[in-house]
């Protein structure tokens, strides 16, 4: 994989549109949405509900297809692909992290992490030793055989990030990480997800409306009715994040 | 996963390989099984009734063969040869050897519409077993699982508890029926048993009512895979 070194963005999408039909209305979830993300950066896409932004995560993880043009990850045209390249994609290339954690409840939290790399084709024992190594990086090493139910939301979404890191991806895709945990275990997740960030170099792309995300963002783009509105480096962002929590940790 | 292997790596390093060896398979179907025992009690149970009650009649036409042998052997009703035809459905056999007519035809009606009655019935479950685990399909996908690994996965499960519903219900039809028989006739009856035809038709009903499981589960396989992976994430229950 040469090529990659070469590549300066990891995640590019030109004149990125999705529109939907509701009786005889069309509706633009997304309009013209042009996007360049860097590899190694961490990305929070902001925006009110029903903004879209659950939608441009849905084209950049290649979870859904567009309605007009193109998503680029790495260099490739993610329309391009048929279905086993998409499967590879969305096994090797991208880890994913949900709102509602998506764990399958059947299994176990070490089973849960070395699901993808089943499909990786992996050996049981590589597996078994990778996966423990990833639920010790996100502290719950003693938790490795409970099954979802008995873990806190905190720590299902912990196992998430370990799963979405199983085969070692270049871009890691959260919606709403924090979504549905209190504040104190979403600045714990935020934390977790920054530090995997700087020491794995894995890009971080997160749709959020949590403001404490700003905080660890390289770049923030807010984004309002299907366009992105601006652009913003965290060094320009004007906002006290210690009013926004309203409690000191 | 043959068909795939070896193809050249395409389009910027992105790769075509991606695996769900059947051990691995097996051992999630048998978990999702395991789980959701209640609800695999019930839907197995379809097939368990169905099979049972195809045991029940195989014994039973057997039974009235021997009883005619029993009674009159000059008379007795010669069972049909063994053909190909004979040894994979053996229940034609069994069915030859009852002298009554009338009860032949229906017997093998009654048959016909209970097994398909089964198949609705699974089909009909599985389906709502699929709806209910949509999200966790998606996510599935999302994690690289095609859409042929959630078919097999599926069917795997349905035709696991088709299989143990089959054995189950195929013993204890025949074994009920035969303790039935050697109480109310007694052992000489058995003297005159087809066994061969009897065994043919276990094993039978264990492999026709595990295919069923299995036909039966394709459509809300095939419904579960095709379902777009944002689609699937987007549904609640």
């Amino acid at each position: 994989m040469a090529t990659e070194m070469v590549q300066e963005y990891i995640v590019r999408t030109r004149d990125l549109t999705k529109q939907y039909q509701l009786g005889d209305q069309t509706v633009y979830a997304l309009r013209d949405v042009k996007l360049d993300i860097r590899r190694g950066e961490y990305i929070s896409i902001m925006g009110p509900s029903g903004s879209g932004k659950s939608t441009l995560f849905n084209m950049i993880g290649g979870l859904d297809k567009p309605t007009s043009g193109t998503v680029f990850i790495d260099e490739v045209d993610m329309a391009q692909l048929d279905a086993f390249e998409l499967a590879w994609l969305r096994c090797r290339k991208i880890g994913y992290i949900f709102q509602t954690f998506n764990l399958i409840p059947v299994m176990t939290a070490l089973e849960n992490v070395t699901l993808p790399m089943i499909f990786a084709g992996m050996s049981s024992d590589e597996m078994l030793e990778k996966g423990v190594k990833l639920l010790e990086t996100v502290g719950l090493g003693e938790r490795l055989h409970h099954k979802p139910a008995q873990l806190s939301g905190g720590q299902q979404q912990r196992v998430a990030i370990a799963r979405s890191l199983a085969n070692d991806p270049a871009i890691v895709l959260a919606d709403e990480p924090t979504g549905n945990l209190d504040l104190r275990t979403g600045k714990e997740i935020i934390e977790l997800l920054r530090r995997l960030n700087k020491e794995q170099g894995v890009t971080i792309i997160s749709a959020t409306h949590d403001l404490k995300m700003i905080d660890v963002s390289d770049r923030v783009i807010w984004i309002r009715d299907g366009r992105i509105e601006r652009i913003e480096n965290r060094e320009d962002i004007e906002l006290r994040l210690g009013e926004v929590e309203g409690e000191e940790e | 996963m043959a068909s795939e292997a070896g193809q050249p790596p395409s389009k910027g390093g992105i790769q075509r390989q991606i695996k769900l060896p059947l051990r691995q398979a097996f051992k999630i179907s048998l978990r999702n099984i395991t789980i959701r025992l209640g609800r695999a009690a019930i839907t197995a149970s379809g097939t368990f009734l169905s099979i049972a009650f195809l045991m029940v009649v195989c014994t039973q036409a057997v039974a009235m063969g021997a009883m005619a042998i029993a009674q009159n052997p000059e008379q007795a009703r010669p069972p049909a040869e063994w053909t190909v035809k004979t040894v994979l459905f053996p229940i034609i056999r069994a069915l030859s050897l009852n002298p009554d007519e009338i009860m032949r035809a229906r017997s093998a009606w009654l048959v016909v519409m209970s097994l398909l009655v089964c198949t609705v019935g699974i089909t009909n479950s599985m389906l709502m077993s699929v709806t209910e685990r949509f999200r966790e399909i998606g996510t599935m996908k999302c994690l690289g699982a095609l859409d042929r690994f959630i078919v097999n996965l599926l069917l795997i499960e349905s035709g696991l508890m088709g299989l143990l519903g089959s054995l189950a219900g195929s013993v204890l039809g025949m074994g009920v029926m035969v303790v039935w028989y050697r109480l109310q006739i007694g052992t000489r009856l058995f003297a005159h048993f087809d066994w061969l035809t009897l065994f043919a038709c276990l094993i039978f009903s264990v492999v026709i009512g595990t295919l069923l499981s299995i036909v039966a589960a394709i459509l809300p396989a095939i419904r579960a895979a095709k379902l777009p992976p944002a689609a699937a994430l987007r549904t609640e229950i």
